[in-house]
């Protein structure tokens, strides 16, 4: 695929200054608008997660006219909402030495020194508020005897700042911010519109002014005008057809903004999460994930032997290999998600995986039960444990669970401005949908984190900032015109094919070529046969595809269509964003790039920037915007 | 494993709808309910036939979007499981499965398998939260919770708004739900100020909606994915008569 190379992105917004006082800084110099002027300026936020419904929960209440939109049938259900493990603070309750800067060091390296510097200190500072705020909404987070908020450590960090509401941290805070919002629905501050997926948005005097939405049960096409467009709808992993994202994940909005203009920056960074249950079949619609908090007791093995069959009480230990403990003993089984994830593929490479297709490694808590007892482990992990039975029919406690690897979460998304504006003036870019603070590789419990920082405190502020100049006016009617008439032929197109083919076969193929060759591990040759190999199957796909029924209804198969034609051109950004970076760092590893160890070799010189792509009529024109560390050292990760 | 399927097929609201009977041969043990109906209706789309239309998204037990009735039990039978939990191992070789929508007039039938349970949402907008502005909260250790409050609080809060409940209510009361919600903000000292006040919005939300009362035959917290207990109800009765003696 061929691409060129345009100017570097030089300004941020950032402003300048020691790091500590930027956000405030910023937050001085932006302008407020007149609450009288609030009501009349409208704002559109795409996405209900906990960046979109925390988002649209505050602006509403600011007073701005607040259009809300997501394709469930109630915003409660959000994605966000099976987030399991919990949401780092920098609150230092358990005063073990936590500190904003502590928590801005630790991400900033976990994100292999590939996130910006000013963003992330924002992000740890604005960490304290976020807790208070969900405290007050009662979010019931777990608590101590004594009545305080109880923390635990999480993969990656060594102090307790991790806050949690058992297993199920995503829904108690998601519930918070969903019920935020409809209190403003109530008051009639936010307008909500479930069922409704947006497919386009309206650019007119190159200013963001609405968008193109499709009614999912009449098949409508609406078109929703405003003074900006928030984008709040989530991340991409779903390119992978398996991963551990909810269904209905998908590219398509932050897709076709990229279309209209917004650069798609690091689309290559994939997280991978090492603990998940592994595949069992051709039929299977999604990963499940086990919650990481199981590696502080389970011990990962695999047989010393290749295709050693026996079961695995019957392999004796000097027959068993401990590798992360034998190859990283200073973290053992608790190492970053991109190591263990690695670790685990290298061992099944060698033909020792374990379970169906040798793909899987024994996560085994015969150890614990012997040393805690059967009772305390299960205290612990009695609802993982019973999960686990309850999707393979096996029971953990007899015999050692199977994991193995799976897509998770995307740290790449829409380019965004310390502002969180994307390239296109008065579209804004909020929570896994963009690209901004986690670097290659994101940490566990930050993801909440950034999410809500964005919704709650970060954009009501910049998009004030932004607002004040507005209203801006009337929409030029040709552009809304136009991006009606775009989104209609392409559901036209896609309902003309009436080929043989179902949307899910191709949605898997795709997938199972971006896992083998854009996956865990990345070659030249591997992604140029990805690259040489999509265009083959989209064009397949338009020629072949077969979606029943009708617009005017609803349709789920077109629903799905429309997704995946999205993904094939999202795919091939991806692959061709890998290529051009020769280096591996986070969740990119390419196997040219290891040293000695097999552990990823960073290249600094060339590559400490954000690869920032725009869209062209020519093809896709890289954008390179420099990293700067003033703060934290770049240094080599090392977990031995 | 080989089943017969008699799923219930309806257009759209206006339609009367009907029961439909499907073979469906190959299914393995290990497949999910949802992955039993993905195989069928991948082979509906290429027959071109118009496949059943399913609300799911998680598929994990969390997010409450899944939801039919099996066998005339919302969720089926297994207790305490989503249907997209449910695998097909619970399943006889060669069972015939029926498979209807919740049924209750407050939830629509949108289109086969799919209701519109958005009453719910308007249950919450009637008062199911604390009014907290956003970004000037107190720190979060000036309010100490008690544990045991903090933790069955969250017992309450874990209901996912699935409606399994209503849709197993031969009244079609939503009091689970809603009593589920009450009781979550009840148990918080944040709760507290709207405390009466939120109990007497929702329940006269709840009934404005056309649910049905509650005459506490169990069988909500029987399919309750997650055990939500009959006594959130007790709880609710009881803020909801306070808040009229005011
Ligand atoms: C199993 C699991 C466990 C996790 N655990 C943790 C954890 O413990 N800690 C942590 O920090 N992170 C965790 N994560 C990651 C975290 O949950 C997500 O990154 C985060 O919730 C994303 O939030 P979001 O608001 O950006 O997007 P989402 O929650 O994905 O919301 C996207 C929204 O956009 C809407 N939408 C999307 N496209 C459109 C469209 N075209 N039109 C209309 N609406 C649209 C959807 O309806 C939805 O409302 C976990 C993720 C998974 C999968
Ligand atoms: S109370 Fe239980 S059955 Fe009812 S909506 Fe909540 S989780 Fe579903
Ligand atoms: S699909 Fe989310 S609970 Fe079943």
């Amino acid at each position: 695929m061929k691409f060129t190379e345009g100017p570097e992105i030089r300004d941020t917004k950032a402003p300048a200054g020691p790091i500590e006082e930027r956000w405030e800084k910023r937050k001085f110099s932006a302008k407020l608008v007149n609450p009288a002027n609030k009501r009349k300026l409208n704002v559109i936020v795409v996405g209900t997660g906990l960046a979109g419904g925390s988002a649209a929960a505050t602006l509403g209440e600011l007073g701005y006219n607040v259009k809300s939109f997501c394709y469930q049938d109630t915003p409660r259900r959000a994605h966000s909402i099976a987030a399991q493990g919990g949401i780092n603070a920098a609150k230092n309750y358990r005063g073990d030495g936590d500190s904003i800067y502590r928590l801005f060091y630790d991400t900033v390296k976990g994100g292999d020194f590939r996130a910006r510097e000013s963003n992330v200190y924002r992000l740890a500072q604005v960490s304290v508020n976020i807790i208070d705020q969900a405290v007050a909404q009662g979010v019931p987070f777990a608590r101590e005897y004594g009545g305080l908020l109880d923390t635990r450590s999480f993969g990656g960090a060594q102090v307790s700042r991790t806050f949690y509401a058992r297993g199920q941290t995503g829904q108690q805070l998601l519930l918070g911010a969903y019920q935020a919002l409809e209190r403003q629905i109530a008051a009639g501050t936010v307008t909500m519109h479930t069922r409704h997926e947006m497919l386009d948005v309206i650019v007119s005097d190159g200013r963001a002014r609405g968008v193109i939405v499709r009614d999912m049960v009449t098949g409508e096409i609406e078109r929703h005008l405003a003074d900006a467009v928030v984008l709040a709808t989530g991340g991409y992993g779903n390119v992978f057809f398996l991963s551990t994202n909810a269904k209905g994940c998908n590219t398509t909005a932050i897709w076709r903004a990229h279309e209209r203009g917004a650069y798609f920056a690091n689309p290559c960074y994939t997280q991978i999460h090492p603990t998940c249950i592994p595949v069992s079949g051709e039929y299977q619609s999604k990963l499940t994930l086990m919650s990481e908090s199981l590696r502080n007791d389970g011990r990962v093995w695999v047989p010393l032997r290749k295709n050693d069959t026996r079961a695995p009480g019957d392999i004796p230990d000097e027959e068993r290999d401990y590798y992360l403990e034998r190859i990283y003993p200073a973290f053992g089984n608790l190492v970053p998600r991109d190591i263990a994830s690695r670790a685990a593929k290298n061992v099944c490479d060698e033909g020792r995986g374990v379970g169906p297709g040798g793909l899987g490694v024994y996560l085994d808590f015969r150890d614990a039960i012997a040393r805690l007892g059967r009772d305390a482990v299960e205290k612990k992990y009695g609802n993982l444990f019973e999960m686990y039975e309850r999707i393979t029919g096996e029971n953990p406690y007899d015999v050692p669970m199977r994991i193995y690897p799976a897509v998770h979460y995307t740290m790449g998304g829409l380019w965004v401005d310390y502002d969180l504006q994307s390239t296109i003036p008065g579209l804004f870019v909020i929570g896994e949908a963009n690209f901004s603070d986690h670097g290659a590789n994101r940490l566990g419990a930050s993801a909440l984190m950034q999410g809500l920082a964005d919704g709650y405190f970060v954009l009501p502020t910049t998009l004030g900032d932004y607002l004040a100049a507005g209203p801006f006016g009337d929409v030029d009617e040709e552009a809304v015109a136009e991006a009606e008439i775009k989104v209609r032929s392409k559901i036209d197109r896609l309902l003309a094919v009436n080929g043989t083919r179902t949307p899910d076969s191709f949605h898997r193929e795709l997938g199972k070529l971006m896992w083998d060759y854009c996956g865990m591990e990345r070659t030249e040759e591997s992604l140029r046969k990805a690259l040489e190999r999509i265009p083959e199957l989209r064009e397949e796909f338009w020629q072949n595809v077969k979606v029943s029924g009708t617009a005017e209804e609803l349709n789920q198969v077109l629903e799905k269509a429309g997704r995946v034609a999205d993904f094939f051109d999202l795919a091939e950004l991806m692959c061709l964003d890998a290529l051009v970076r020769t280096e591996s760092c986070g969740g990119h590893f390419r196997a040219e790039s290891q040293d000695a160890d097999g552990e990823a070799l960073r290249d600094d010189e060339h590559f400490a920037h954000v690869s920032a792509w725009e869209s062209t009529p020519d093809g896709p024109v890289l954008h390179k915007e420099a990293l700067e560390y003033e703060y934290v050292k770049m240094t080599q990760r090392s977990y031995k | 494993m080989n089943l017969t399927l008699k799923v219930w097929r309806q257009n759209g609201p206006a339609d009367s709808g009907r029961m439909v009977t499907y073979k469906v041969e190959d299914v393995s043990p290990d497949m999910s309910f949802l992955e039993m109906l993905d195989v069928l209706n991948e082979r509906l789309i290429l027959e071109g036939d118009d496949p059943i239309a399913f609300d799911h998204d998680c598929r994990e037990g969390i997010c409450g979007m899944c939801g039919m009735v099996i066998n005339g039990v919302a969720h089926g039978e297994q207790r305490a499981t989503t249907t997209c939990q449910l695998h097909m191992r619970h399943f006889e070789d060669n069972a015939t499965i029926t498979i209807e929508p919740w049924r209750a007039a407050p939830f629509p039938v949108v289109k086969d398998l799919v209701v519109d349970r958005s009453a719910f949402d308007r249950i919450i907008q009637a008062g199911g939260f604390v009014s907290v502005p956003a970004g000037s909260a107190p720190d979060a250790h000036s309010i100490p919770v008690r544990k045991e409050d903090a933790d069955a609080a969250f017992d309450a809060a874990t209901c996912i708004g699935c409606g399994a409940c209503v849709a197993a209510c031969p009244n079609g009361s939503a009091s689970l739900f809603t009593a589920a919600k009450i009781t979550h903000l009840s148990l918080l000292p944040q709760g507290q100020p709207e405390r009466l006040s939120r109990a007497k919005a929702m329940v006269d939300q709840m009934d404005a909606e056309g649910f049905g009362g509650c005459t506490n035959t169990g069988e909500c917290t029987a399919v309750c994915p997650k055990g939500i207990p009959l006594d959130t109800i007790a709880r609710m009765n009881t803020d909801y008569l306070k808040a009229n003696a005011k």
